[in-house]
């Protein structure tokens, strides 16, 4: 599997050549180093760990200045892991640039949502609300959130009013719609979690992934 | 400058006419049947252009069978395979929507006058 870590940069729009619009999100991707390769063996599953993003060793606390120290690896801003098949074709310091995606491809984005703050029931679970008008003093509180003698209690999980939003996102299967390699960016078609400037990391798409070994499965 | 002009910047056409709203154009269009293209000409009155980049868009309208008709066309589309300036016009606002609501003679826009 796939997987770089990025930033996204803003959204914008592309025309096919029959005069089609795209919506795109920029994002800027890698160069990504890997920065530990865990094994079934020694941690119970496989995967990559990628590094993305120059920081001044300054920034960082001693352990985490001790796992690029102990590598002889630069020192990266951010850590995100990758679940792959084959640890052992990764080196670690290996350079994963936005190359490893093509047009066409697609991807997973997980990222990090616009917090919303403490938001109500209409907003943070679409319930309906009252009306406006009309004389109505029931406007967009929740209502009901229970019976009352049985069970005289509100049952756990009751949608209510809360934080909203700050929380990991992803969103499935989007289409790479460009690689630019020479400034490191990709355009994914659609929007993704998060403000311009978020951090997301890109992973093959998980639907891809099951066709593929589905497809092997069926060949051999 | 921009984010994403850089993205943009590789879409923008630059064998676009300068115009404004108010002025009349000729906006010939690549129309796809099947697998035939031919070009389609839409000629009127720019009422607006909006948007910046590769995202700005213009519309133009015109009388046609005595039925106001109004297209919206991204500047920068490759459908339009040309834009040809026919009259200028000597408007005073950037936004010209109060046409909509006029017909006839009033709904006309004055020519520029050369000085």
């Amino acid at each position: 599997m796939k997987g770089i870590i990025g930033k996204k940069i803003a959204m914008t729009q592309i025309f096919t050549p029959e005069g089609k619009v795209i919506p795109v999100t920029v994002v800027e991707a890698g160069p990504c180093t890997v920065t530990q390769i865990k094994t079934v063996e020694k941690e119970g599953y496989n995967a990559v760990q990628l590094g993305f993003g120059p920081v001044r060793e300054k920034k960082l606390n001693r352990p985490q200045r001790g796992h690029f120290e102990s590598k002889e690896l630069q020192p990266l801003r951010h850590l995100a892991e990758i679940r792959v098949e084959d640890p052992a074709s990764y080196q670690i310091g290996q350079e994963i640039s936005v190359d490893s995606f093509t047009k066409g491809d697609r991807v997973d984005i997980t990222g990090r949502s616009r917090g919303k703050g403490f938001a109500g029931v209409v907003k943070r679970h679409n319930f309906a609300g009252g009306p406006a008008s009309h004389g109505a003093h029931f406007h967009r509180a929740p209502g009901a959130i229970g019976a009352c003698a049985t069970p005289s209690r509100v049952f756990k999980g009751a949608r209510m009013p809360g934080r909203m939003g700050a929380e990991k996102v992803t969103t499935l299967n989007l289409e790479v719609a460009d690689v630019k390699p020479e400034r490191n960016l990709l355009l994914l078609k659609g929007s993704v979690p998060g403000p311009d400037g978020g951090l997301l990391v890109i992973r093959e798409s998980i639907k891809s992934v099951k066709k593929r070994k589905k497809k092997a499965h069926v060949l051999t | 400058m921009q984010k994403t002009d850089i993205i943009e910047s590789e879409y923008l056409r630059d064998d676009i006419p300068d115009f404004r709203p108010g002025d009349t154009v000729k906006v010939h269009v690549r129309v796809v049947e099947g697998n035939r293209e031919r070009i389609q000409v839409f000629q009127g009155v720019v009422i607006s252009r909006k948007g910046g980049g590769a995202r700005e868009t213009f519309t133009v309208r015109k009388i046609s069978f005595g039925v106001g008709v109004e297209r919206t066309f991204p500047l920068h589309s490759p459908i339009i395979s040309r834009i040809e300036l026919v009259t200028q016009g000597r408007v005073r606002r950037a936004k010209l929507y109060y046409l909509r609501d006029r017909v006839g003679k009033a709904a006309k826009v004055k020519e520029k006058r050369r000085t």
